[in-house]
């Protein structure tokens, strides 16, 4: 649900507060930065960990439930994100570079996805949460955020083989040589 | 600085594009480069590779300037994750500015043609009438387009399916018979054919005849050359002629622009670069627009999506992806009434899937689970014949990059609602278990009365009910009147004696049916009347 203040800090976050989170950018939360999840820490420093938190619960159902298999899954579609977003045009980059500051700053992290912990420590309730209040929210810019990680991260995930057992897509036929 | 020998420094030969031109990857330049030609064409899709083979035809020196990619058969692996960030326009994530509409659009050698589903219709009669009688656009009746179709339809083997459609496709057919509409075989422009299914990630057998495997090797061989990851600019002007193109290399990702600059001179450019690129170009040149529409009445045919379970198995991944039609709801409704549909069926492969279902979580892994017994409609919205369907505008980001302002109108939203009707209708006649209309939370019915009452109570708003496009045209209207008309009936721009315009921004209105094929026509037909002007030796008169 979005009120008539979250409006308002929003629209404040779009000017002065967006300032505030670049400067901040140093010394917010830093997830670890592999080769893979490097275009995403080029963003923001605290992407790759909201994105690690986030693909959990947005592919509830869709993971294998397997520990060890799971974790691969989480891992390669997260970096499955970093290398679309690398190809992404300069202007839709700032753009989720914006979104990233917003989600990483703690508080327009609390504010607007009403997410008190750091995003490593975020529970699967509250980032849940954190996806419905956008997807359904009855401001525009948020659900186009929402479906803009929505589509990066549904992506990442179908693009990757491993899903395709779960789904019966047997995958491309073999062409004769 | 010698061109002559960078050009000859630089010349390679592509992979697998036969011919004998030169083909410059700028993303490998060390140094700027001046080339010079007849005639610069901005683009390589289905305007500018027709425009290619024209002029060379003619006997005219080209240099093509594409910002993509060059790919061919063997690049085309038939997977998703490397086809949509290496041949469409952002990542096949272009969107509109208010971010509701996600456009699918090529940038690669071929443009669109490489990657779209081969669907080939000729120019609809109703359009064209529309076009001669609301927009007193003269001397392109169907009479008038008729040799010039059947010239690109030999030329491009646009021929009837003659292959059963998929089930995908077949659901259409079979629902559309049962609620008794028409329905029909779409034509394709295929030669040996294996009905993979892939042809949005590129044809890996060079069956499909998009320009990357017929013209622009025409043209190559011809002399042309060809210039690849070159951003155009803009256009340099003295007085009312174009004097040279600038073009920025881009890097190897086609990210960014690098430092390293293209100049191109010719005595005639072809600005062809797509319905969002080509008024951009225009724009970024600062050319003339007294008129102030420059980039106005951009038309997309907003697709609106409905999913549903069959009992049996479609595979929407496997078969030509795109062959059956229903134009039963634009046949019936006078082109500037109520906004009509085309229904079709679009492919089903796992990341087009998910990214186009709703919702996220357990409800969409659910449905991803029925991939193969998923079927799913489109609905092709014909805008732009309504006052009140102006369509969008395409103005510059801060970058200079291009944006199109597409508002998604009450006109157009009761258009989409009686389409999620008729939709769900035909997948239930067609004996779907259960259909999800593509909108809000992503519900299914399971039953056509059930789905029709939440239809009616849908509140259809822009990113709540996903909109997407796959063909974008208009924004520089051709006709004879110059503050309706951004071109003249020749595809010269108004007050730019040297400049044409040959692609999809040319149409006035949307086609109502997928645009290739009228994009060959009128490039065909527009590109002959240049050549031949050309080759008179008019080329460097103001007017005639």
């Amino acid at each position: 649900m979005t009120t008539r203040r979250t409006f308002l800090i929003v629209g404040l976050a779009g000017g002065a507060t967006l300032a505030a989170a670049y400067w901040l950018r140093a010394t917010r939360e830093r997830g670890p930065v592999t080769g893979a999840t490097a275009p995403l820490a080029a963003l923001d420093p605290a992407a790759p960990a909201i994105i690690a938190a986030i693909v959990p619960v947005l592919l509830d159902g869709a993971l294998p439930a397997e520990a060890a298999a799971r974790q691969a899954a989480v891992t390669e579609t997260v970096a499955g994100v970093a290398r679309t977003v690398s190809g992404l045009p300069p202007a839709a980059q700032k753009e989720l570079a914006e979104l990233f500051s917003l989600l990483g700053l703690p508080p327009t992290r609390v504010a607007l996805a009403g997410v008190t912990t750091p995003w490593a420590e975020a529970g699967s309730a509250a980032v849940a949460a954190f996806l419905e209040r956008w997807r359904t929210s009855g401001w525009m810019l948020l659900r186009s955020a929402y479906d803009a990680l929505h589509q990066l991260i549904l992506a990442a995930w179908y693009g990757n083989p491993r899903s395709w057992p779960s789904i019966g897509y047997p995958g491309p036929p073999r062409i004769g040589q | 600085m010698n061109d002559r020998t960078d050009l000859f420094r630089l010349r390679t030969t592509a992979n697998g594009l036969a011919g004998g031109g030169a083909v410059i990857d700028a993303s490998t330049l060390e140094r700027d480069l001046v080339l010079e030609a007849d005639v610069v064409i901005v683009g390589t899709g289905a305007g500018g590779g027709i425009a290619a083979e024209t002029l060379s035809e003619a006997g005219l020196r080209v240099i093509l300037v594409e910002e993509g990619p060059l790919r061919t058969a063997r690049d085309f692996h038939m997977d998703e994750a490397e086809a949509y960030p290496d041949l469409y326009q952002d990542s096949a994530a272009r969107k509109t500015k208010d971010k509701a509409i996600n456009i699918l659009q090529g940038r690669c050698v071929g443009g669109g043609t490489t990657v779209n589903w081969t669907s080939s219709f000729r120019t609809p009669p109703a359009t064209l009438a529309h076009w001669a009688r609301a927009l007193r656009l003269d001397g392109f009746a169907v009479e008038d387009m008729a040799p010039w179709f059947e010239r690109v339809e030999a030329r491009l083997s646009v021929t009837p399916w003659d292959i059963p459609p998929n089930a995908n496709n077949e659901a259409l057919a079979r629902g559309a018979a049962a609620i008794g509409i028409t329905a029909g075989t779409i034509r394709r422009n295929v030669k040996g054919c294996a009905n993979l299914g892939y042809c949005g990630m590129g044809c890996p057998i060079e069956a499909k005849q998009s320009m990357e495997v017929t013209t622009i090797p025409a043209a190559l061989a011809r002399g042309a050359t060809l210039v690849t990851r070159a951003r155009a600019l803009a256009f340099a002007q003295e007085g009312d002629r174009v004097t040279a193109l600038t073009c920025a290399a881009m890097d190897g990702a086609g990210v960014r622009p690098t430092a390293r600059r293209i100049t191109l001179r010719a005595g005639t450019f072809v600005a062809a670069a797509g319905a969002i690129g080509t008024p951009g170009l225009l724009l970024r040149s600062h050319a003339p627009d007294p008129h102030a529409i420059l980039g106005k009445r951009t038309f997309l045919h907003p697709v609106v999506v409905s999913a549903a379970l069959m009992p049996d198995e479609v595979a929407g991944y496997y078969g030509a992806p795109q062959t059956v039609y229903s134009d039963h709801f634009l046949d019936t409704m006078p082109v500037d009434g109520p906004i009509g549909f085309k229904l079709e069926a679009p492919p089903l492969h796992p990341v087009l899937a998910a990214i186009t279902l709703p919702n996220h979580g357990a409800a969409h892994a659910g449905w991803m689970r029925h991939l193969p017994k998923m079927q799913v409609l489109l609905a092709l919205l014909r805008d732009g014949f309504h006052p009140a369907s102006p369509g969008g505008t395409v103005t510059l980001a801060g970058d200079g990059t291009p944006v199109l302002d597409y508002p998604l109108t009450p006109y157009l939203w009761e258009g989409a609602r009686r389409a999620f009707r008729v939709m769900a209708e035909v997948q239930f006649a067609a004996g779907a278990t259960q259909v999800m209309p593509i909108h809000g939370d992503g519900i299914a019915y399971r039953d056509w009365r059930t789905a029709r009452a939440a239809i009616d109570g849908f509140t259809l708003a822009p990113l709540v009910t996903p909109v997407v496009s796959a063909h974008v045209m208009g924004g520089c209207p051709l006709g004879a009147d110059p503050r309706h008309a951004v071109v003249d009936t020749a595809g010269r721009h108004h007050h730019l004696a040297n400049l044409y315009v040959l692609d999809g921004s040319l149409f006035p209105t949307s086609i109502g049916a997928n645009p290739q094929l009228s994009i060959y026509a009128v490039a065909v037909r527009l590109a002959s009347g240049l050549a031949a002007k050309l080759a008179r030796g008019h080329g460097t008169a103001p007017a005639s």
